[in-house]
């Protein structure tokens, strides 16, 4: 391979750096008018009635619309594809606009105006008149008995989902195991544990906002510009939304800045469209500010992962079991799909000698809706499962590495429920590397008893990660190749940039293998629905194995169009091409062939005869440059014996998956008076496959590992529990890592080529955001010996174990 | 109400009619087009809408546009060579894949341009406290932090030949 | 856009006071950077704003004939932490603002806007606390003098009324002539916050410099307004300054002479904790500054060859 594996520079950096790349906001035609939404001042309740009055007087106030003047169907919203199967299908539970308010902050109206300033001066006014009940913030409150239904049309109480997994055996149940365990090694040889470990609500940040503008179009589409990461199914969701046919709506996706998850979700797209079509098809534009985007878009979900474990002395896992309690707020966005995968992870990361029991409940609260975000349920799955893992090794006064390596995942793993497995496993280096990289064996006798104030300590923590979402939902993409009359290549891919360099990982593959030159092959960044071929979109880690597979199909047809066309012009070289300003070129390659390959004057050029590199026909593999692609391209074009337009469109359906996997190593310095956790080292292994760009996943890593590190020290979306408010809805309360919060990172690959992989790829964008925040976690239980069982581990809640356990 | 201000933007003056309650972040977007200005929260707390005001970085979409009356104001559209060449703060942004979602990068570029700009030469460390009014959910800093590094670096070397 | 009534730039400190006095609607504005986040929140929407942002009487830092500082109020953070008197003389107060949110926050929040804001957790807060400095206000009826102690009456509450105007910041010569100080943010992360709690201890040594002659503790966030210890500092006087034991009474005595409260942000039991370790580490970092300062011994220092050390 020549273009794949290199770090090629990104196609869209230049455009970054100088400001010229569009996101949504800057295509905004100049009169444009502007959507405000009115938020409900309460947690859990009816909207009885409105008092619109003061609202309407502000003048420049275009229309005002309420929880009553909308449709009454329910749509989904999730990023997931639709599907013909009734009960596969995503939960539809929401409304344009609730009467029914299940958050706080929930959407009840909304104000179209000619001014910014007047529609938040009306949306401030509108008065809502509620009758109130008590909000059920937590998981507790809402499985309490007699709490009030969020959604009784759909759920006759506020569990949206449980499911029951197994390992070993379909029927275990810890309780057996346990009873098998004491009766197989006797009570004295076991050690049982028991635990519970939490995780936060954790808020997205991209920088960019959820910005999205709409109009109908003079050919009566119903057009939203959105920054979105799933163009296809926002056109989708939409119709849905709106009832209308979903060739009538239209979504397009300029650059955006960043999603991580969020903008896998219908965001406010369809409120959006139908604010446009209140007003005769007039753009108006819909920007939610940081405020409403903390609370009112998506999060991370809370979950409580409730454990036991009963292991022998010596080491050995007999049985574990979790009950995972997901706190999935006042609508069911993806469902339970993500708490489902928490279980998943937890069941197969080791492997239990009797068996595994998992229980996964998924719960609406009064409190911000949970959706998809970076690794869907994984970094609380690890969290959990790398928390007891620690756990256990230490009532066992062994070493975590060594616990992992005896009980952990192995080479040819295959989840029992769905398939899924390592088909290229390389885990195992991981933790080697991870091991040799941050001086584990001799850190882990220099760090123990130690006594003062400050100590250290090393920990880690590994994963795996699957590819996408085969088998478990639909896996389809598509590409589409136009060939220049110049040579030069259009790619048009139905994934989506969002910043993780997509569009430069699908140029390389284009690149690959077609053999055009990388610099003559412009992919088209923006998705439009109108022009752009179906894909589902990014996330789940899936676009350069899924997509990426259905780039490689369509660069093989293109490629072999190619070389068909151009056999066709060196076998005519004397009649057809006679006539062209090409004609001794052509005259001249083919005699090169002929002579290269041993051909009489009458035996015929086929197409597999010829190869394509580097923008060059070749007289077979390596061979003879014979022609420029330009030359072929433009004959091709415009033949009057034998026009062909060069293109190839492919859609592909994915049916594989493998699992990625990969570590992370931890040296931390606590400062046990002020609670002051520092990263003094740290660094990640990822098990990926093959890397398409180098350069690109490693920003991904270090991004990842960033994401981690506000995890694990100091993230965490509060809401009041009395009332339901998000209390630190702002980048400056809510605390992701600044420049100065982020250690130096550092990032190595076990490169094993994945045998499905299209180019021996697998997952890479979400997993390094997995195992950094338990590492952290277990690097604080080597250095001071105390158990931090819930994220984020702040000053505040160390100073409070540390006093606990009178060690200041 | 509209005010007219004389404001030299990228190095042109402009005399422009502005509501005096815009920010400069709404005159820069909306009257002038000036689009790498990005609005991230509107509050002073990301760093996206960075822009130079008289040498100095400030968060324009804190800034009332008023203030900016007989100042001078550079974004990311004006560095830019006259035959559209980057300058080397961009052309290195590129060089150490410092950019990802894009969304942060003109608000850091502008900084770079002020840190250059104060002729000092700065370590990693003092650079992370330098850039930290910027956020970045994309890339860790890690290699926002390579191509300050080695812009403080270059551009010292080149401003200290010269003299 | 930002929802205001009207706008109006003063021409001079007079001309601010005037505006303010024709319309009662009307609030004072200097950097913006709190001003027009309060705008945005709708808790001053609709306002009028008088805005002294580029007043250039109230810029800058000058040193008086008697060897006071006087630092005008609408100076900006990183114009204080650059000034060259505020580096050789006291260098602590550049320190404290240093901490301030961001660089970009810095370029444009002001002292005079930290001070007035009223906000307990202000940076330059503490630190002006144990520089005893003054507020020098001008008003309608003329110019006061009040000193910093006296300047808050509560949470965001200060005693500035809504058309007076501050116009400097005043440090006295012999607050800082022989001094050396610290200052410790603590937050939930190492920029755009806003401290947890704030720690500034100034101290004073011997002439031998063996023993404290002099110090001074104040706190942000320890309580509804910043504060300041007098018990505290009365423990260390004429203590050694490697007095461990004395050190350790300073930061409990500490405890008895502070009131901070339980909320979202962090636990009273936290803050308390805090408030112990600031104040012994910040002890530690000033003396360490004092010893450092191998310059002539203090207390007859000119202020033209140097303040406090910068080490």
């Amino acid at each position: 391979m020549k273009v794949v594996g290199q770090g090629m520079t990104r196609v869209d950096a230049w455009g970054k750096v100088t400001g010229e790349a569009k996101y949504s906001a800057d295509l905004e035609p100049r009169d444009i008018l502007h959507g405000k939404v009115v938020h409900s001042t309460i947690a859990n309740g009816l909207v009885k009635g409105f008092d619109l009055e003061e609202a309407k007087k502000v003048p420049g106030v275009v229309k005002i619309i309420t929880c009553f003047d909308v449709p009454e169907w329910q749509f989904p919203t999730a990023g997931h594809p639709w599907s013909a199967e009734l009960h596969h299908r995503d939960i539809c539970d929401r409304r344009l606009l609730n009467q029914r308010v299940r958050l706080y902050g929930d959407d009840i109206a909304a104000v179209i105006a000619e001014t910014e300033v007047a529609a938040a001066q009306a949306a401030r006014l509108v008065r809502a008149e509620y009758e109130e009940y008590e909000p059920a913030v937590t998981v507790e409150a809402a499985m309490k008995e007699g709490a009030v239904p969020l959604h009784p049309d759909i759920r006759k109480d506020n569990v949206i989902a449980h499911s029951h997994m197994t390992m070993v055996r379909p029927d275990f149940t810890f309780e057996q195991g346990l009873e098998e365990a004491r009766s197989r090694y006797g009570e004295e040889e076991l050690l049982v544990l028991e635990e519970t470990y939490d995780t936060p609500r954790i808020s997205h940040c991209h920088l960019e906002l959820p910005v999205s503008w709409a109009y109908v179009d003079t050919n009566g589409k119903v057009t939203v510009t959105s920054s979105t990461q799933i163009p296809h199914i926002v056109r989708r969701c939409v119709a849905q939304a709106l009832g209308l046919p979903t060739g009538r709506v239209r979504i397009i996706k300029p650059y955006i800045g960043g999603g991580f998850g969020n903008k896998q979700d219908v965001l406010y797209e369809p409120l959006n469209a139908f604010l446009s079509m209140a007003v005769g098809g007039r753009p108006v534009r819909l920007e939610i500010s940081r405020e409403e985007t903390i609370y009112g878009t998506r999060t991370r979900h809370a979950i409580e992962g409730r454990t036991r474990a009963v292991v022998t002395r010596d080491g050995r896992v007999l049985a574990r079991k979790l009950e995972a309690y997901a706190n999935n707020g006042a609508y069911a966005s993806h469902g339970h799909a993500i708490c489902a995968n928490c279980g998943n992870v937890f069941k197969g990361l080791y492997q239990d000698e009797l068996g595994t029991e998992v229980d996964c409940y998924t719960v609406y609260t009064s409190s911000p809706t949970a959706g998809a975000m970076r690794a869907y349920g994984i970094p609380q799955s690890v969290w959990i499962t790398e928390c007891q893992a620690d756990d256990i090794a230490a009532a066992l006064g062994m070493d975590p590495l060594e616990f992992r390596k005896k009980n952990g995942v192995k080479d040819g793993y295959r989840d029992p429920a769905n398939g899924i497995t390592f088909h290229s496993y390389g885990l195992d280096q991981c933790l080697e590397r991870g091991r040799q990289a941050i001086g584990w064996d001799r850190k882990r006798k220099a760090y123990a008893g130690q006594t003062g104030p400050v100590r250290r300590g090393v920990g880690m923590a590994m994963f795996m990660y699957k590819t996408g979402v085969y088998p478990i939902s639909l896996e389809t993409a598509s590409a589409r190749m136009v060939l220049n009359q110049d040579g030069s290549l259009q790619l048009c891919m139905g994934a989506t940039e969002i910043g993780q360099g997509a569009d430069t990982v699908f140029t390389q593959m284009a690149a690959e293998t077609t053999g055009i030159r990388a610099d003559r092959i412009y992919i088209v960044s923006t998705q439009d629905t109108d022009t752009t071929p179906f894909d589902t979109g990014a996330y789940g880690s899936r676009q350069t194995y899924v997509s990426g597979m259905a780039c490689k199909a369509c660069g093989e047809k293109l490629r072999r169009r190619i070389l068909e066309y151009a056999a066709y012009m060196l076998n005519h070289e004397g009649k057809d091409l006679s006539k062209t300003v090409y004609k001794d070129l052509v005259n001249q390659a083919a005699a090169q062939v002929r002579e290269a390959l041993g051909l009489s004057g009458e035996e015929e050029i086929r197409e597999e005869m010829l190869d394509l590199a580097d923008s060059r026909i070749l007289a077979g593999k390596g061979g003879r440059e014979l022609l420029d692609l330009a030359v072929v391209a433009e004959v091709a074009f415009y033949s009057r014996d034998r026009s062909r337009h060069i293109t190839a469109e492919v859609t592909h359906q994915c049916r594989s998956n493998t699992f990625a996997s990969g570590c992370c190593f931890v040296d931390v310095e606590v400062d046990m008076p002020l609670g002051l956790v520092t990263v003094k080292e740290i660094i990640n292994v990822h098990d990926s496959g093959t890397l398409i760009n180098p350069e690109t996943a490693l920003g991904q890593v270090h991004g990842g590992m960033s994401m981690g590190l506000g995890f694990g020290l100091s993230e965490e979306l509060l809401v009041d529990e009395k009332t339901g408010r998000v209390l630190n809805d702002n980048l400056l309360d809510y605390k992701i890592p600044t420049a100065m919060d982020v250690p130096d990172l550092k990032a190595e690959f076990v490169i094993l080529e994945d045998p499905t992989g299209p180019y021996g790829n697998k997952a890479l964008g979400e997993p390094p955001a997995i195992p950094v925040a338990p590492a952290i976690r277990n690097a604080i239980l080597h250095a001071t010996g105390v158990h931090m069982n819930r994220a984020p581990m702040t000053a505040q809640r160390l100073i409070e174990k540390f006093r606990e356990q009178n060690l200041i | 109400m509209l005010r007219i201000i004389h404001i030299k933007v990228n190095g042109r003056e402009q005399e422009l009619a502005v509501d005096e309650r815009e920010s400069l972040l709404d005159v820069l977007r909306n009257r002038l087009g000036l689009t790498s200005v990005k609005k991230g929260c509107e509050v002073g707390e990301c760093g996206a809408c960075t822009v130079l005001v008289d040498g100095e970085a400030i968060d324009s979409c804190i800034y009332l546009a008023m203030w900016a009356d007989r100042k001078s104001v550079l974004t990311v559209e004006g560095l830019k060579g006259p035959d559209g060449e980057l300058s080397p703060i961009q052309k290195i942004f590129i060089e150490e894949a410092a950019v990802q979602c894009g969304f942060c990068t003109p608000g850091l570029i502008m900084s770079a341009v002020e840190i250059v700009g104060t002729g000092k030469k700065y370590d990693r460390q003092e650079l992370r406290k330098l850039i930290s009014g910027h956020l970045c959910r994309c890339t860790g800093y890690e290699k926002i932090l390579d191509a300050m590094e080695r812009i403080v670096e270059e551009v010292y070397q080149v401003s200290h030949r010269t003299e | 856009m930002f929802d205001i009534s009207s706008f109006y730039e003063a021409k001079s400190v007079g001309d601010a006071i005037g505006a303010l006095v024709r319309d009662p609607q009307a609030q004072i504005i200097s950097g913006g950077t709190d001003v027009l986040i309060r705008v945005r929140e709708g808790k001053d929407a609709g306002r009028s704003l008088v805005s002294i942002h580029n007043l250039k009487e109230l810029k800058g830092v000058e040193l008086l004939d008697n060897g006071d500082i006087r630092i005008g109020a609408g100076t900006a953070f990183t114009h204080i932490t650059n000034d060259p008197l505020i580096q050789r003389l006291v260098p602590m107060l550049g320190e404290a603002v240093d901490t301030v949110g961001g660089p970009q926050i810095r370029n444009m929040g002001t002292i005079g806007g930290n001070i007035c804001n009223g906000a307990t957790s202000a940076d330059s807060a503490s630190t002006l606390w144990t520089l005893e400095a003054d507020l020098v206000l001008e008003g309608p009826d003329g110019e006061h003098r009040i000193p910093v102690e006296k300047f808050y009456t509560g949470p965001g509450r200060t005693v500035r009324d809504r058309c007076q105007v501050c116009k400097y910041v005043v440090i006295h010569r012999d607050a800082y002539e022989g001094w050396y100080g610290h200052y410790m943010k603590y937050g939930k992360r190492k920029a755009m916050e806003i401290a947890t709690l704030g720690c500034a201890v100034r101290v004073k040594l011997s002439e031998d410099r063996t023993r404290i002659r002099d110090v001074r503790l104040a706190y942000g966030v320890a309580g509804p307004t910043p504060l300041r210890c007098r018990d505290a500092e009365e423990i260390l006087k004429e203590c050694r300054a490697d007095d461990q034991e004395a050190a350790a009474a300073f930061g409990k005595m500490a405890l008895t002479q502070v009131n901070p409260r339980t909320s979202w942000r962090a636990s009273r039991e936290f803050r308390m904790q805090l408030i112990e370790e600031l104040a012994k580490r910040a002890l530690a970092a000033a003396l360490e500054k004092a010893l450092a300062d191998t310059g002539e011994p203090t207390g007859d220092r000119n202020p033209a060859t140097g303040g406090e050390s910068n080490a």
